[in-house]
Order: structure tokens, then sequence, then C-alpha cells
């Protein structure tokens, strides 16, 4: 039972870093209704941006905002360079493209920093602490801690701060917004922003567990799918609610399923996909999508 | 007869001049190019099956490689395990390929085009620590070497009369892969001007109105999904043969962008697309590893980060620049090119003769 406990409490910690990805993902869908395939990637160059500053010298919590502005304003500067001039082009188009941007992405982080992995520092102390009788580690409830901070700081800035009513709106009804004098496609960028630094907090935060090399988010970004496509791919709510499930469901298979063990929780996350979309393709929290003939 | 000969379009005689080079090529090329060539041909196949998916029916596939790793594995199984012939193997191969991306058409149907992206992206990815887990079947981490194949003697004497040299086991497997090669590229011909491909593009075009139109939309997305399958598993196959051996880490992520971006360089919806992406996407990683120069003043370790990044920096930026300027890709390119050219050299001739050229906003 306390072991149980305690793989739960690891799952919600894993689950925090899948949902700040999943968040990203989900953000970019409701702006163009596209997923983002170079997510991780973009998670991962953050990360590495963020390594750059910390071994420059820069306190932890000082180059951890840091990166997160020079995420945000990259998210910028990739939509307007490489998105805007395909805005409007059919769904196969913007898959391929930001496929494209993952490879480019992956290939410029081993071509500046190197393919060997690296340590990345923890700001929580190793120690554990006793919960109710289960053994929780600092590292955990930290990066479950922040999670939650990031989580809740996007949350009150869709749905309480103008910019955020704004960027729905944006999404929702472009020529309702564009009429009102909404620039809808500087609110796409801005999502593009958001969304990449958003996601830079999941790179951060697993950095530390799975030592950071360009590779790094590859499985992050199934597992983040798994949860975007389990919380219904619009939904901001859905998405955290989906990187929890998945996250405790990936770490309990792997430790009592024999079958699973290490090496097969990806396929977890692939069954979840699939489970999901075939049974119920609008997810936990999802509206189902009617469409005029 | 001749006249029909006369009257063909010039494109048949391309298509003529390109078989012949590759009859000829190994004619002229060493044996171990052959077996570069012949991956390249592997290539050209598979990506052949994506474009019938992705270019003709307009459903997204990005885990293909998953589909040759079945494929290999099948081949590789039955040749390991039940001592059968390869060239019983091959097609066998493939109709079990083609049977699995049937079934996976099914589930398939219900999702959208960025779903299915979603699904299949996280199956390729999945791959390789799937086929490790049934480890006596597929040898697990290690993989399955495979036996090396003698040409038959009748191929050896002929090629030893034309070239003076024996046939090498390269070579062979270099002229097996093209016949398979030619067979495929002539039915994805056909396919496509045919019924079944008019509909599958009626289906990519308008749902809605192919529906109206009376065609089984489930049943050509399907079907598409299918002989997709099939095409990657024939390649699977074929490419276990031509490396000698399929294990876990030959079927990695890369592979299914290599195809994409193979199938996305030589234009979808094309027929000879294929083969012009499959020669970009298995060159350009090997070129790139000679882009720098073996000097002593460079340290090894930046031309060993060079020559693992290189190929991920120029895929990335030609899938991006393509998408952007050219969607349908080289052949697309050279299409419009050669049709502006002859409306420009058509206009030049009427001028002389002291004709205009029709104006096309009044014809």
């Amino acid at each position: 039972m306390q072991e149980l406990l305690q793989q739960v409490v690891s799952g919600i910690a894993t689950g925090g870093i899948f949902a700040s990805l999943a968040l990203a993902l989900v953000l970019i869908y409701n702006a163009m209704g596209l997923v983002n395939f170079a997510q991780g990637e973009m998670a991962m160059l953050a990360t590495f941006v963020a390594l750059a500053l910390i071994d420059h010298g820069m306190n932890y919590w000082i180059a951890f905002p840091v990166t997160l502005v020079i995420a945000f304003a990259g998210g910028i500067a990739i939509e307007r360079v490489v998105i805007r001039p395909v805005e409007r082009a059919p769904i196969l188009t913007l898959v391929i493209v930001t496929l494209g941007l993952a490879t480019l992405i992956n290939g410029l982080a081993g071509f500046i920093f190197g393919y060997v992995p690296r340590a990345f520092p923890s700001p929580f102390p190793v120690q554990t602490v006793n919960i109710l009788g289960a053994l929780a580690s600092y590292q955990d409830l930290g990066v479950i801690a922040v999670s939650a901070v990031v989580l809740l700081a996007i949350y009150l800035l869709l749905q309480h701060t103008t910019v955020g009513l704004t960027m729905r709106a944006a999404a929702h009804h472009p020529e309702a917004s564009r009429l009102l004098g909404v620039r809808v496609s500087w609110m796409l960028a801005l999502g593009w922003g958001l969304a990449s630094a958003v996601g830079s907090v999941s790179g951060i935060m697993v950095a530390p567990i799975l030592l950071l090399q360009p590779n790094m988010m590859q499985t992050i970004i199934i597992y983040a799918f798994a949860a975007a496509v389990l919380g219904g791919i619009e939904s901001p709510i859905g998405a955290v609610v989906g990187g929890v499930i998945v996250g405790v469901t990936v770490n309990l298979a792997g430790v009592y399923l024999p079958f699973v063990g290490g090496d097969l929780q990806l396929a977890v996350a692939l069954a979840i996909i699939v489970g999901v979309l075939v049974l119920k393709p609008n997810g936990l929290f999802g509206r189902p999508s009617v469409r005029r003939v | 007869m001749l006249t029909r000969i006369r009257n063909s379009p010039p494109r048949y005689w391309l298509v003529v001049v390109v078989i012949l080079f590759f009859i000829g090529l190994p004619t002229v090329i060493s044996s171990f190019q052959a077996s570069e060539w012949a991956q390249v041909l592997v290539l050209a196949i598979a990506i052949m099956g994506l474009n019938i998916l992705v270019g003709y029916s307009g459903q997204i596939s990005l885990g293909h490689g998953a589909f040759m790793a079945i494929g290999a594995y099948t081949f590789a199984i039955l040749i390991h395990r039940y001592r059968m012939n390869y060239l019983v193997a091959i097609p066998l191969a493939g109709l079990l390929t083609g049977g699995i991306g049937f079934l996976f058409g099914v589930p398939a149907l219900r999702l959208s085009a960025l779903y299915l992206a979603l699904a299949t992206f996280a199956l390729a990815v999945v791959t390789p620590s799937l086929i490790k887990r049934p480890a006596e079947l597929t040898g697990g981490v290690q993989g399955i070497i495979l036996p090396p194949v003698d040409p038959p003697p009748a191929a050896g004497a002929a090629f030893t009369a034309l070239t003076g040299t024996p046939m090498t086991s390269d070579q062979w497997i270099y002229y097996l892969t093209l016949a398979f090669a030619l067979v495929l590229f002539w039915l994805a011909w056909n396919l496509v001007r045919h019924r079944a491909g008019r509909a599958m593009r009626a289906v990519r075009d308008g749902e809605v109105a192919a529906a109206a139109s009376g065609v089984n939309i489930a049943g050509y997305k399907t079907l598409a999904f299918g002989i997709s399958a099939l095409y990657a598993g024939i390649a699977g196959a074929l490419f276990g043969l031509a490396v000698g051996f399929v294990s876990p880490d030959t079927f990695p992520v890369s592979l299914s962008i290599q195809l994409l971006v193979g199938a996305v360089v030589g234009g979808l919806a094309s027929i000879p697309g294929p083969l012009i992406g499959a020669i970009f996407a298995y060159f350009l990683p090997i070129e790139s590893n000679q882009w720098v120069p073996a000097q002593t003043w460079i340290p090894s370790q930046i031309a060993s980060t060079v020559e693992k990044a290189g190929p991920a920096v120029t895929y990335g930026v030609v899938l991006i620049l393509i998408m952007i300027f050219a969607p349908n890709g080289v052949v697309g390119l050279v299409t419009a090119g050669y049709a502006r050219l002859r409306r420009r050299l058509r206009g030049a001739a009427d001028r002389e003769n002291g004709q205009m050229p029709p104006d096309p906003q009044t014809v």
C-alpha cells in the first residue's frame, strides 16, 4: 500500500511534466487546429538554453524565468518565419512543416550542443519526506509544485485577462474578431510563444531525470500526445487531468505489470492514444465536433 | 504498331531511358555501389506505397517505417525459422504486411487527418521497443542475421557474358530489387489511372462529393492503406535481403521521417516522384558525411557532430522550404517549368508566322 502510494506520487510528478507539454499542444491546437509535432524539440532546445545560462553562473531560479522569456520569443519567431507562410494551407502541409521543424531543431541542437548526454541541475534536495506513511522525494514534490504554478498561471491568463479573452476569441471566431479590431494573426503568434514557454517547463523539469540530449523529448512528446488526446485535445483542463492520469497509469503499469516493465511503458501511451481515439475521440473534456455537410 | 510507338508522348521515351539506365547501371559501377542503389530502389518502393496513401488517397501516415519493419521481420522469420526460399518469402511478407495494413485502415477510418498523423507517429516511435519484446521470435536486441544469397547460374552467366566479371551477390540483389520496383511502379501507374485511383482521388479532394457520387469511401480508404502497407512490406523484405540482417534499431522513427521526406521532395501524387525522392533521401545522409573535409586540423568530435546533425538539419530545412515554396515537389517544379517553356516556345513560333497566340481569357 505504501509502495503504491509512493508510485502514485511519483506518477503525479511525471504527470505534471506531461501536462505542461500537453497544455502547450492544446494551446496551439486551439489557436489553429494543428498538433505541433515540434513542441517537444522546442522544449528540448529551451532546456539547452537554460543549461547554458546556468553554466555561465546564473542562479537556477533566475535562469528559469529568463529561459521562459527566451522560449516565448523563440516561439513567436518560429510562428512568424515558418508557420505564417502556410497558415491557410491544408492540414497535411502544416503537419509536415512542424515535422520538418522538429527534425531541424533536433539537428540544430545536436550541431550546437553535441549528442553527449549532460547532467542537468535540480534545485530540489535529494532527500525524501514522509507524507501519510509514504515516502515522497522532494524532487517529485518540487516538480508537482512548479507544474501546478505554471498551469494555474496559464489558466488565469486565458480565463481572466483581456489578452486571454482576445486569444480565445481569435481562435474561435477569426472573422468576427478581425471586425472588432483584433489582430488575429498576431494572436496566433502569441499562442505559439505561450505554448513554447509552457512546453519548455516540461523540458526543464524532466532534464534532471532523463539527462539532457537532443533526443530527450522524443518519448515525452508521445506521453504528451496521449495526455492531450485523453483530455480532449481542445481542453486545457483536460490536458492537465490527462497528463496526471497518463503519468500515474504509465508509472503503475511499469511497476506492477510484469509484461510491461520498463521498456514497454511507451506502448502503454500508444495504447491510450489508439484506445481513446477509437472509443471516445473527444476525450474526457472535449466537445463533440459537429460538421456541416 | 510502329505508328503507335512513334506517336507515343515524349514522356514514354523518358521512361524507357530511365529503365535502360537502371538496367545498365551495375555494369559500370562497383558491386558496393550496386548495393547502395539497391537500397535506393527499396526506398523508392516504400515511398511509392506512402505516396499512394498520402498523395492519392489523402490519408497521412507518419509511421510507414513500422510497416517496413513488419515486412522485414516476416521475411527474416520465414527464412531463418522456416527455411523458406527467399524468392517466395518476399511476396509473402508483402501480402502479410498488406493484410495488417488493411486491418489498420479500419480504425483509421474513424480518425481525422490530424489524429491519424498522431497515432501513426506514436506507432513509429514505439515500434523498436515492440519488436524487442518477443525475443525468441525476433531475436530481441540482436535481431536476426540472414544467410547471404547467391545469384542463380543463368543470371550470373548472362552478367559475365556482358561485363566479363562474375556477378556478385550484391549485384544480384540489385537486379532482384529492380525487378520488384519495375513491377510495383507499373502496378501503381495502372492503379492511379483507373477506377480505384480515380475513386481515391475523389475521396481525397471531397469526401462528401465522392460519397454522393457513389464512391465507397470506407472501402477505398482501407484499400489504400492495404496497398500502401503491401508496398512497404515488400520494401522491408528487400531491405532485409540487401542489408543481410534485421534489428530493432534498423527501424527507428527517423526511417519514417526519411520516407516522408522522400515522398514530399519527389512530389506527392506523382509516379516518378518516389524515385527522385528516394535518390535524395538515400544519398543526402551519405553525402553529408563528406561535407567536413577530412582535415587534421578539424577536431574529430566536431566532424562527427556535423556528420550526425547534418542530415537532420538538411531534412528539416528541405521539408519546410518545399512545403512553403513547392508543395508539389521536384516533379511539380519540372512539370510547371516544362509547361511554361512550351507555352513560351509556341508563342514565339506563332509570332514569327504573324499569328498571335489565342488569348487564354477569351477561349
